[in-house]
């Protein structure tokens, strides 16, 4: 019960957040990465202040055993780079220039995108469903390592 | 203008207390694309209601504080088949890649981890060359 609490606690702030700081205005996000047109700040500053918040949050996760919860904490990172991490980000961020929309964003604006918003989710939806057969697909083209 | 720059640290800032919230309460990442993910391909069904409550706040809380802000143009394409590929590219990069803006970007980094890092460095250099391709030389967006 708690543990759910918490989450829509968390989603409240984060939806907040991305509203507040005009991350669902899809201008401002393709004006942040159009480094040759009219460059837009605003996204840096989101990130940046994102950080601070993240950062204090894993310090004092290091002097804790278990969540408020019970739950248990995540483990240290992971550091190798494979070439799912790099493929798929190479994916993921030429579909973010196109439209101006990542995950957090297109949840946050599901009560004012319109259509052209949900023709975005569908296929993102599609996307993720789709995504452990292309990894195996992958995988097996290609072996990883 | 000054004033998005505010806007978009309080905004930071409110991002950043929910991933703090979520991390040392429920001890998760707070990734949107794992988080939804998790839900379309049955990865994440044992958590489920923890993921749809997070999502659901996600989605109220901008509906609730319109009244005390402004309302919030998206400007999204009209384009269908840009919106169709983005959607695809970004649901299939983000699960490849574990991970997205939210995810490797605000979570990641914020604990320097070298995935987060390499991630935001991936999606930013395609996010860029995609907007000089699609925006300035095919003039699509």
């Amino acid at each position: 019960m708690l543990r759910h609490l918490i989450a829509l606690i968390a989603g409240g702030f984060f939806g907040a957040g991305l509203f507040v700081s005009g991350m669902t205005d899809t201008t401002k996000v393709q004006g942040w990465l159009d480094v040759f047109g009219n460059w837009d700040p605003t996204l840096a500053f989101v990130m940046g202040g994102a950080m601070i918040p993240m950062a204090l949050a894993w310090l004092v996760r290091e002097r804790r055993s278990t969540a408020l919860t019970g739950a248990p904490l995540p483990p240290p990172p992971s550091r190798k780079i494979d070439r799912n991490l790099v493929i798929g980000s190479l994916m993921f961020g030429t579909g973010w220039g196109l439209v101006g929309l990542c995950p957090g964003p297109s949840i946050a604006s599901i009560s004012y995108g319109g259509p052209g918003l949900y023709a975005f989710l569908a296929a993102m939806l599609t996307g993720f469903a789709v995504a452990p057969h292309v990894r195996s697909r992958l995988d097996r083209v290609v072996p990883a390592e | 203008m000054p004033i998005d720059w505010i806007w978009g640290l309080i905004g930071g800032l409110l991002i950043g207390t929910g991933g703090a919230i979520y991390l040392l309460g429920n001890g998760k990442i707070m990734g949107a694309s794992g988080i939804i993910g998790g839900l379309v391909d049955g990865s994440g069904l044992d958590t489920k209601w923890e993921r749809i409550l997070f999502l659901l706040g996600v989605a109220v809380m901008p509906v609730v504080l319109t009244p005390f802000y402004r309302s919030v143009d998206t400007h999204i394409t009209d384009n269908w088949y840009a919106l169709v590929a983005a959607g695809l590219l970004v649901g299939i990069g983000t699960r490849l890649a574990n991970g997205c803006t939210s995810g490797h970007g605000v979570c990641g980094m914020s604990r320097l981890s070298v995935r987060g890092f390499v991630a935001t460095a991936c999606y930013i250099l395609a996010g860029g060359i995609g907007v000089i391709l699609f925006r300035h030389i095919l003039g699509v967006i």
